[in-house]
Protein backbone atom coordinates (compact mmCIF):
# COMPACT_ATOMS: atom_id res chain seq x y z
CA UNK A 1 0.00 0.00 0.00
CA UNK A 2 1.34 3.20 -0.97
CA UNK A 3 0.97 6.09 1.04
CA UNK A 4 0.09 8.35 -1.84
CA UNK A 5 -3.29 6.42 -2.17
CA UNK A 6 -4.37 7.86 0.68
CA UNK A 7 -6.48 11.34 1.24
CA UNK A 8 -6.89 13.22 4.04
CA UNK A 9 -10.04 15.21 4.67
CA UNK A 10 -8.68 18.93 5.79
CA UNK A 11 -11.15 21.84 6.37
CA UNK A 12 -9.39 25.17 6.34
CA UNK A 13 -11.19 28.26 7.50
CA UNK A 14 -12.02 30.92 4.13
CA UNK A 15 -13.19 34.67 4.16
CA UNK A 16 -12.86 36.84 6.78
CA UNK A 17 -14.50 37.03 10.67
CA UNK A 18 -17.94 35.69 8.61
CA UNK A 19 -16.26 33.25 6.72
CA UNK A 20 -16.93 29.33 6.99
CA UNK A 21 -14.57 26.48 6.95
CA UNK A 22 -14.32 24.54 3.25
CA UNK A 23 -12.73 21.11 2.92
CA UNK A 24 -10.10 19.87 1.05
CA UNK A 25 -9.12 16.54 0.03
CA UNK A 26 -5.32 16.47 0.03
CA UNK A 27 -2.55 13.42 -0.06
CA UNK A 28 -0.88 12.43 2.32
CA UNK A 29 2.90 11.89 2.31
CA UNK A 30 5.53 10.56 4.42
CA UNK A 31 7.24 13.44 6.55
CA UNK A 32 4.47 16.55 5.86
CA UNK A 33 3.67 18.88 8.53
CA UNK A 34 0.65 20.84 8.75
CA UNK A 35 2.46 23.80 6.44
CA UNK A 36 3.08 21.27 3.69
CA UNK A 37 -0.79 20.61 3.92
CA UNK A 38 -1.86 24.18 3.79
CA UNK A 39 0.73 24.64 1.11
CA UNK A 40 -0.55 21.51 -0.89
CA UNK A 41 -4.17 23.14 -1.03
CA UNK A 42 -2.68 26.75 -2.23
CA UNK A 43 -0.37 25.13 -4.78
CA UNK A 44 -2.59 22.43 -6.43
CA UNK A 45 -6.08 23.11 -5.53
CA UNK A 46 -6.83 26.65 -4.69
CA UNK A 47 -4.11 29.33 -5.53
CA UNK A 48 -6.23 32.02 -3.69
CA UNK A 49 -5.88 30.34 -0.77
CA UNK A 50 -4.31 33.22 2.13
CA UNK A 51 -1.47 32.07 4.52
CA UNK A 52 1.58 33.11 5.76
CA UNK A 53 4.99 31.67 6.26
CA UNK A 54 8.39 32.15 5.71
CA UNK A 55 11.47 30.92 7.56
CA UNK A 56 9.57 26.92 7.83
CA UNK A 57 11.91 25.83 10.16
CA UNK A 58 10.51 27.55 13.40
CA UNK A 59 12.24 30.46 13.69
CA UNK A 60 10.11 33.41 12.51
CA UNK A 61 6.94 32.46 13.69
CA UNK A 62 4.90 33.46 10.83
CA UNK A 63 3.23 29.93 10.46
CA UNK A 64 1.16 29.46 13.60
CA UNK A 65 -2.76 28.72 13.41
CA UNK A 66 -5.52 27.04 15.14
CA UNK A 67 -5.02 23.12 14.16
CA UNK A 68 -7.79 21.00 15.91
CA UNK A 69 -8.90 24.23 17.94
CA UNK A 70 -5.36 24.11 19.61
CA UNK A 71 -2.71 26.72 18.53
CA UNK A 72 0.58 25.22 16.87
CA UNK A 73 3.37 26.01 14.70
CA UNK A 74 2.48 24.67 11.90
CA UNK A 75 6.19 24.08 10.06
CA UNK A 76 7.02 21.92 12.73
CA UNK A 77 3.85 19.94 13.59
CA UNK A 78 3.89 16.77 11.66
CA UNK A 79 0.33 16.34 10.69
CA UNK A 80 0.18 12.83 11.50
CA UNK A 81 0.42 14.29 15.45
CA UNK A 82 -3.05 16.06 14.31
CA UNK A 83 -4.73 14.06 12.51
CA UNK A 84 -8.18 12.29 13.55
CA UNK A 85 -9.85 9.75 11.66
CA UNK A 86 -8.48 11.24 8.53
CA UNK A 87 -9.31 14.52 9.24
CA UNK A 88 -7.96 17.87 10.28
CA UNK A 89 -9.37 21.78 10.90
CA UNK A 90 -7.01 24.38 10.74
CA UNK A 91 -8.20 27.83 11.29
CA UNK A 92 -6.92 31.70 11.69
CA UNK A 93 -5.26 32.00 15.11
CA UNK A 94 -7.57 33.24 18.04
CA UNK A 95 -8.04 36.57 19.64
CA UNK A 96 -7.04 38.31 16.23
CA UNK A 97 -8.66 39.72 13.64
CA UNK A 98 -9.24 37.84 10.72
CA UNK A 99 -7.28 39.04 7.31
CA UNK A 100 -8.27 36.72 5.27
CA UNK A 101 -8.28 32.73 5.12
CA UNK A 102 -5.65 31.64 7.60
CA UNK A 103 -4.01 35.15 7.76
CA UNK A 104 -4.79 36.52 10.97
CA UNK A 105 -3.86 40.31 11.63
CA UNK A 106 -0.86 40.74 13.92
CA UNK A 107 -1.10 44.39 14.36
CA UNK A 108 -2.89 44.06 17.81
CA UNK A 109 -0.26 41.56 19.34
CA UNK A 110 2.85 43.95 18.56
CA UNK A 111 1.40 46.76 18.91
CA UNK A 112 0.79 45.44 22.79
CA UNK A 113 4.32 44.26 22.69
CA UNK A 114 5.61 47.75 22.35
CA UNK A 115 2.83 49.10 24.86
CA UNK A 116 3.93 46.61 27.61
CA UNK A 117 7.81 48.00 27.35
CA UNK A 118 8.81 45.53 25.31
CA UNK A 119 10.99 48.14 22.80
CA UNK A 120 15.04 47.98 23.95
CA UNK A 121 16.33 50.96 25.24
CA UNK A 122 20.04 50.23 24.94
CA UNK A 123 22.04 51.91 28.39
CA UNK A 124 24.91 52.88 26.69
CA UNK A 125 26.72 53.74 22.83
CA UNK A 126 29.16 51.47 20.30
CA UNK A 127 32.00 53.93 22.40
CA UNK A 128 31.20 53.10 25.70
CA UNK A 129 33.71 50.00 27.06
CA UNK A 130 31.35 46.73 27.08
CA UNK A 131 30.41 45.88 30.51
CA UNK A 132 30.63 42.06 31.23
CA UNK A 133 27.40 40.28 32.44
CA UNK A 134 27.53 37.19 34.70
CA UNK A 135 25.28 34.33 32.19
CA UNK A 136 24.67 32.56 35.59
CA UNK A 137 23.36 35.59 37.87
CA UNK A 138 20.21 35.54 38.96
CA UNK A 139 19.10 38.42 36.89
CA UNK A 140 20.49 36.97 33.45
CA UNK A 141 19.17 33.51 34.61
CA UNK A 142 15.57 35.41 34.61
CA UNK A 143 16.24 37.12 31.38
CA UNK A 144 17.16 34.47 29.27
CA UNK A 145 14.39 32.38 30.14
CA UNK A 146 12.21 34.11 27.80
CA UNK A 147 14.54 35.35 25.05
CA UNK A 148 13.45 32.32 22.65
CA UNK A 149 10.38 33.90 22.29
CA UNK A 150 9.58 34.07 18.16
CA UNK A 151 6.36 36.46 18.22
CA UNK A 152 4.32 33.32 17.16
CA UNK A 153 1.24 34.55 18.99
CA UNK A 154 0.07 31.20 20.28
CA UNK A 155 0.22 32.01 23.43
CA UNK A 156 -1.73 35.10 22.47
CA UNK A 157 -4.26 32.66 21.22
CA UNK A 158 -3.83 30.26 23.47
CA UNK A 159 -5.26 32.86 26.35
CA UNK A 160 -8.92 32.66 27.89
CA UNK A 161 -7.89 35.92 29.47
CA UNK A 162 -7.01 37.70 26.49
CA UNK A 163 -10.43 36.22 24.94
CA UNK A 164 -12.05 37.69 27.74
CA UNK A 165 -10.23 40.99 28.27
CA UNK A 166 -9.28 42.91 25.12
CA UNK A 167 -7.22 45.34 26.92
CA UNK A 168 -5.14 42.25 28.59
CA UNK A 169 -1.30 42.64 27.31
CA UNK A 170 -1.22 39.16 26.72
CA UNK A 171 1.43 36.81 27.77
CA UNK A 172 4.17 37.44 25.20
CA UNK A 173 4.22 40.97 25.28
CA UNK A 174 4.35 40.73 29.67
CA UNK A 175 7.41 38.19 29.65
CA UNK A 176 8.87 40.76 26.64
CA UNK A 177 8.85 42.78 29.94
CA UNK A 178 9.67 40.41 32.32
CA UNK A 179 12.89 39.63 30.00
CA UNK A 180 14.14 43.45 29.47
CA UNK A 181 13.16 44.15 33.24
CA UNK A 182 15.79 41.42 34.13
CA UNK A 183 18.17 42.40 31.33
CA UNK A 184 21.16 44.98 33.23
CA UNK A 185 21.84 46.70 29.57
CA UNK A 186 17.89 47.88 29.50
CA UNK A 187 17.93 51.91 30.20
CA UNK A 188 13.77 51.74 31.10
CA UNK A 189 13.85 49.12 33.67
CA UNK A 190 11.57 50.86 35.95
CA UNK A 191 9.32 52.26 33.30
CA UNK A 192 8.12 48.68 32.58
CA UNK A 193 6.49 48.00 36.30
CA UNK A 194 4.38 51.43 35.02
CA UNK A 195 3.96 49.87 31.93
CA UNK A 196 2.82 46.53 33.15
CA UNK A 197 0.63 47.73 36.02
CA UNK A 198 -2.36 49.77 34.04
CA UNK A 199 -6.05 48.14 33.42
CA UNK A 200 -4.32 45.85 30.87
CA UNK A 201 -1.75 44.62 32.57
CA UNK A 202 -0.13 41.44 34.38
CA UNK A 203 -2.26 41.56 37.33
CA UNK A 204 -5.12 40.57 35.00
CA UNK A 205 -3.51 37.27 34.34
CA UNK A 206 -5.61 34.36 35.86
CA UNK A 207 -2.43 31.74 35.85
CA UNK A 208 -4.35 29.45 33.75
CA UNK A 209 -0.99 28.73 32.17
CA UNK A 210 -2.48 27.46 28.52
CA UNK A 211 0.53 29.77 27.17
CA UNK A 212 3.24 27.61 29.06
CA UNK A 213 1.39 24.54 27.90
CA UNK A 214 1.43 25.80 24.23
CA UNK A 215 4.55 27.24 23.61
CA UNK A 216 6.11 25.85 21.20
CA UNK A 217 9.57 26.78 22.20
CA UNK A 218 8.66 25.39 25.74
CA UNK A 219 9.09 28.88 27.61
CA UNK A 220 7.13 29.97 30.61
CA UNK A 221 5.19 33.09 30.36
CA UNK A 222 2.80 31.97 33.13
CA UNK A 223 5.98 32.39 35.60
CA UNK A 224 7.55 35.62 33.73
CA UNK A 225 4.02 37.39 34.43
CA UNK A 226 4.24 35.97 38.26
CA UNK A 227 7.87 37.60 38.18
CA UNK A 228 6.15 41.12 37.72
CA UNK A 229 3.25 40.55 39.96
CA UNK A 230 5.80 39.99 42.26
CA UNK A 231 7.94 42.98 41.60
CA UNK A 232 4.82 45.44 41.19
CA UNK A 233 3.48 44.30 44.37
CA UNK A 234 7.02 45.04 45.96
CA UNK A 235 7.31 48.44 44.75
CA UNK A 236 3.84 49.22 45.61
CA UNK A 237 4.72 48.28 49.45
CA UNK A 238 8.28 50.01 48.86
CA UNK A 239 6.24 53.36 47.53
CA UNK A 240 4.44 53.38 50.91
CA UNK A 241 6.32 51.92 53.39
CA UNK B 1 -13.68 27.90 17.66
CA UNK B 2 -11.78 27.11 21.21
CA UNK B 3 -8.66 25.44 22.23
CA UNK B 4 -8.90 22.13 24.00
CA UNK B 5 -7.80 23.47 26.95
CA UNK B 6 -8.64 20.98 29.64
CA UNK B 7 -5.06 20.67 31.34
CA UNK B 8 -4.45 20.93 35.19
CA UNK B 9 -3.99 24.28 35.62
CA UNK B 10 -6.77 25.99 33.49
CA UNK B 11 -9.12 23.38 35.28
CA UNK B 12 -7.87 24.69 38.48
CA UNK B 13 -8.74 28.67 37.64
CA UNK B 14 -12.41 26.90 36.57
CA UNK B 15 -12.62 25.66 40.18
CA UNK B 16 -11.49 28.47 41.55
CA UNK B 17 -13.74 31.04 39.19
CA UNK B 18 -16.91 28.76 40.05
CA UNK B 19 -16.22 28.43 43.83
CA UNK B 20 -15.95 31.60 43.88
CA UNK B 21 -19.18 32.54 42.12
CA UNK B 22 -20.99 29.99 44.13
CA UNK B 23 -19.57 31.71 47.42
CA UNK B 24 -20.31 35.02 46.58
CA UNK B 25 -23.66 34.27 45.78
CA UNK B 26 -24.20 32.46 49.09
CA UNK B 27 -22.95 34.78 51.06
CA UNK B 28 -26.19 37.34 51.35
CA UNK B 29 -28.01 33.96 52.22
CA UNK B 30 -25.78 33.27 55.32
CA UNK B 31 -25.51 36.93 56.16
CA UNK B 32 -29.54 37.10 56.06
CA UNK B 33 -30.13 33.71 57.95
CA UNK B 34 -27.79 34.77 60.35
CA UNK B 35 -29.37 38.08 60.91
CA UNK B 36 -32.46 36.10 62.31
CA UNK B 37 -30.44 35.43 65.27
CA UNK B 38 -31.41 39.34 66.67
CA UNK B 39 -35.12 39.48 65.50
CA UNK B 40 -36.53 35.90 65.66
CA UNK B 41 -34.18 33.70 66.88
CA UNK B 42 -37.15 30.74 66.69
CA UNK B 43 -36.94 31.11 63.12
CA UNK B 44 -33.18 30.53 63.24
CA UNK B 45 -33.85 27.66 64.81
CA UNK B 46 -36.76 26.82 62.33
CA UNK B 47 -34.08 27.05 59.42
CA UNK B 48 -31.14 25.10 61.66
CA UNK B 49 -33.78 22.20 62.38
CA UNK B 50 -34.28 21.96 58.24
CA UNK B 51 -30.45 21.79 58.16
CA UNK B 52 -30.67 18.79 59.54
CA UNK B 53 -32.40 17.00 56.60
CA UNK B 54 -29.77 14.68 55.01
CA UNK B 55 -29.64 16.62 51.69
CA UNK B 56 -28.98 19.45 52.74
CA UNK B 57 -26.35 18.20 54.75
CA UNK B 58 -24.70 17.21 51.61
CA UNK B 59 -25.24 20.94 50.29
CA UNK B 60 -23.13 21.82 53.13
CA UNK B 61 -20.81 19.70 52.83
CA UNK B 62 -20.47 21.29 48.99
CA UNK B 63 -20.31 24.28 50.47
CA UNK B 64 -17.77 23.86 52.96
CA UNK B 65 -15.66 22.18 50.01
CA UNK B 66 -16.30 25.41 47.55
CA UNK B 67 -14.49 27.21 50.64
CA UNK B 68 -11.86 24.91 51.25
CA UNK B 69 -10.85 25.15 47.65
CA UNK B 70 -11.21 28.60 46.99
CA UNK B 71 -8.47 28.85 50.12
CA UNK B 72 -6.47 26.88 49.33
CA UNK B 73 -6.18 27.36 45.20
CA UNK B 74 -6.06 30.88 46.23
CA UNK B 75 -2.81 30.56 48.38
CA UNK B 76 -1.45 28.22 45.79
CA UNK B 77 -2.13 31.48 43.10
CA UNK B 78 -0.69 33.91 45.90
CA UNK B 79 2.42 31.44 46.89
CA UNK B 80 3.26 31.43 42.90
CA UNK B 81 2.84 35.03 42.28
CA UNK B 82 4.67 36.42 45.51
CA UNK B 83 7.19 34.04 46.75
CA UNK B 84 10.84 33.57 44.93
CA UNK B 85 10.61 29.98 44.74
CA UNK B 86 8.04 28.36 42.84
CA UNK B 87 6.97 24.49 42.82
CA UNK B 88 5.71 21.87 40.44
CA UNK B 89 2.17 23.86 40.24
CA UNK B 90 0.58 21.11 38.39
CA UNK B 91 1.06 19.01 42.08
CA UNK B 92 0.30 21.81 44.23
CA UNK B 93 -2.73 22.50 42.41
CA UNK B 94 -3.84 18.80 43.00
CA UNK B 95 -2.72 18.93 46.82
CA UNK B 96 -4.69 22.39 47.35
CA UNK B 97 -8.04 19.94 45.98
CA UNK B 98 -6.81 17.19 48.18
CA UNK B 99 -6.82 19.66 51.44
CA UNK B 100 -10.09 21.24 50.87
CA UNK B 101 -11.59 17.69 50.58
CA UNK B 102 -9.76 16.60 53.42
CA UNK B 103 -11.10 19.41 55.60
CA UNK B 104 -14.92 19.19 54.08
CA UNK B 105 -14.74 15.68 54.73
CA UNK B 106 -13.57 16.40 58.42
CA UNK B 107 -16.60 18.29 58.23
CA UNK B 108 -18.69 15.66 56.34
CA UNK B 109 -18.28 13.30 58.86
CA UNK B 110 -19.52 15.74 62.09
CA UNK B 111 -22.31 16.26 60.37
CA UNK B 112 -23.13 12.71 59.72
CA UNK B 113 -22.77 11.45 62.99
CA UNK B 114 -25.21 13.27 64.76
CA UNK C 1 -9.63 45.91 34.23
CA UNK C 2 -7.73 44.97 37.08
CA UNK C 3 -4.75 47.40 37.86
CA UNK C 4 -2.20 47.48 40.46
CA UNK C 5 -4.62 49.12 43.30
CA UNK C 6 -7.64 46.70 42.55
CA UNK C 7 -5.32 43.58 42.57
CA UNK C 8 -3.48 44.38 45.71
CA UNK C 9 -6.09 45.07 47.32
CA UNK C 10 -7.68 41.93 46.36
CA UNK C 11 -4.70 39.79 47.13
CA UNK C 12 -3.81 41.44 50.54
CA UNK C 13 -8.06 41.14 51.67
CA UNK C 14 -7.33 37.24 50.58
CA UNK C 15 -4.17 37.61 52.91
CA UNK C 16 -6.31 38.41 55.74
CA UNK C 17 -9.20 36.23 55.27
CA UNK C 18 -6.76 32.83 54.73
CA UNK C 19 -6.18 32.56 58.32
CA UNK C 20 -9.94 33.56 59.33
CA UNK C 21 -11.48 31.03 56.64
CA UNK C 22 -9.10 28.16 58.14
CA UNK C 23 -10.34 29.32 61.83
CA UNK C 24 -13.93 29.20 60.52
CA UNK C 25 -13.73 25.98 59.28
CA UNK C 26 -12.32 24.64 62.25
CA UNK C 27 -15.11 26.19 64.23
CA UNK C 28 -17.65 24.99 61.93
CA UNK C 29 -16.12 21.13 62.27
CA UNK C 30 -16.01 21.50 66.22
CA UNK C 31 -19.34 23.33 66.75
CA UNK C 32 -21.41 20.73 64.44
CA UNK C 33 -21.03 18.11 66.89
CA UNK C 34 -24.05 16.97 68.14
CA UNK C 35 -26.45 19.63 65.92
CA UNK C 36 -26.77 23.18 65.75
CA UNK C 37 -29.20 25.35 67.34
CA UNK C 38 -29.90 29.39 67.70
CA UNK C 39 -28.54 28.87 71.56
CA UNK C 40 -25.30 27.40 70.90
CA UNK C 41 -24.30 29.63 68.10
CA UNK C 42 -24.84 32.41 70.12
CA UNK C 43 -24.03 31.50 73.78
CA UNK C 44 -20.52 31.11 72.15
CA UNK C 45 -20.57 34.16 70.30
CA UNK C 46 -22.57 37.10 71.89
CA UNK C 47 -21.25 39.63 74.01
CA UNK C 48 -17.28 38.16 72.73
CA UNK C 49 -15.71 41.01 71.74
CA UNK C 50 -13.17 38.48 70.06
CA UNK C 51 -15.83 36.91 67.46
CA UNK C 52 -17.15 40.49 67.05
CA UNK C 53 -13.30 41.43 65.58
CA UNK C 54 -12.92 37.90 64.35
CA UNK C 55 -15.95 37.83 62.35
CA UNK C 56 -16.30 41.36 61.82
CA UNK C 57 -12.69 41.68 59.55
CA UNK C 58 -14.10 38.83 57.88
CA UNK C 59 -16.63 40.48 56.48
CA UNK C 60 -15.47 43.62 55.83
CA UNK C 61 -12.53 41.35 54.00
CA UNK C 62 -14.87 39.59 52.28
CA UNK C 63 -16.60 42.59 50.65
CA UNK C 64 -13.84 43.70 49.29
CA UNK C 65 -12.43 40.35 47.68
CA UNK C 66 -15.92 39.44 46.31
CA UNK C 67 -16.80 42.69 44.77
CA UNK C 68 -13.32 42.73 43.16
CA UNK C 69 -13.91 39.14 42.20
CA UNK C 70 -17.49 39.64 40.69
CA UNK C 71 -16.18 42.59 38.58
CA UNK C 72 -13.54 40.80 36.82
CA UNK C 73 -15.92 38.21 36.01
CA UNK C 74 -19.06 40.10 34.92
CA UNK C 75 -16.38 41.63 32.76
CA UNK C 76 -14.87 39.47 31.51
CA UNK C 77 -17.79 37.28 30.85
CA UNK C 78 -20.86 39.53 30.41
CA UNK C 79 -18.74 42.45 29.13
CA UNK C 80 -19.78 45.30 31.40
CA UNK C 81 -17.29 47.88 31.86
CA UNK C 82 -16.26 51.57 32.23
CA UNK C 83 -18.63 53.29 34.71
CA UNK C 84 -21.47 50.72 34.76
CA UNK C 85 -19.12 48.28 36.10
CA UNK C 86 -17.78 50.21 38.92
CA UNK C 87 -20.95 51.12 40.15
CA UNK C 88 -21.26 47.48 40.10
CA UNK C 89 -18.09 47.13 41.82
CA UNK C 90 -19.23 49.36 44.75
CA UNK C 91 -23.15 47.83 45.07
CA UNK C 92 -21.83 44.27 45.54
CA UNK C 93 -19.53 46.09 48.09
CA UNK C 94 -22.29 47.71 49.90
CA UNK C 95 -24.83 45.20 49.93
CA UNK C 96 -22.28 42.75 51.35
CA UNK C 97 -20.91 45.35 53.78
CA UNK C 98 -24.24 46.07 54.99
CA UNK C 99 -25.73 42.87 55.29
CA UNK C 100 -22.39 41.25 56.55
CA UNK C 101 -22.06 43.97 59.23
CA UNK C 102 -25.61 43.13 60.27
CA UNK C 103 -25.10 39.71 60.58
CA UNK C 104 -21.85 39.95 63.00
CA UNK C 105 -24.25 42.62 64.98
CA UNK C 106 -26.45 39.97 65.26
CA UNK C 107 -24.73 37.11 66.51
CA UNK C 108 -22.31 38.83 68.61
CA UNK C 109 -24.05 42.04 70.38
CA UNK C 110 -25.89 41.27 73.50
CA UNK C 111 -25.21 39.88 76.70
CA UNK C 112 -24.04 36.87 75.99
CA UNK C 113 -25.55 32.85 77.09
CA UNK C 114 -28.68 33.65 75.51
Amino acid sequence: MSAQAEKLDVSVWRGDSDGAYQTFQVPAYESQTILDVVSWIQQYADPTLTYRFACRVGMCGSCAMMVNGRPRWTCRTHIKTVVKDGAVQIGPLRNLPVIKDLAADMDPFFDKWVAAGGVHAPSGSRYDPIEPVDPAGPERTEASAGIECINCSVCYAACDTVAGNADYLGPAALQRAWTLYNDAKHDARESILDAVSGTGGCHNCHSMGSCTVYCPNELDPMSAIAGLKRETAKNFFRKRG
Amino acid sequence: MRPSRAHPLWLAFVLHRVSGVALALFLPVHFWVLSYALTQPEKLDRFLSFADQPLVKIAEFGLVFLLAVHLAGGLRLMAMEWLPWSGPQKSLAAGAVGAALLLSGAFFLQVISV
Amino acid sequence: MLDLRLYMAQRISALIMAPLTLGHIAVMIWAVQGGLSAGEILGRTQGSVFWFLFYGTFVAAVSVHAAIGLRVIVYEHVGISGKTLTALTWAVFAVLIAMGARAVWAVTAGAGGA
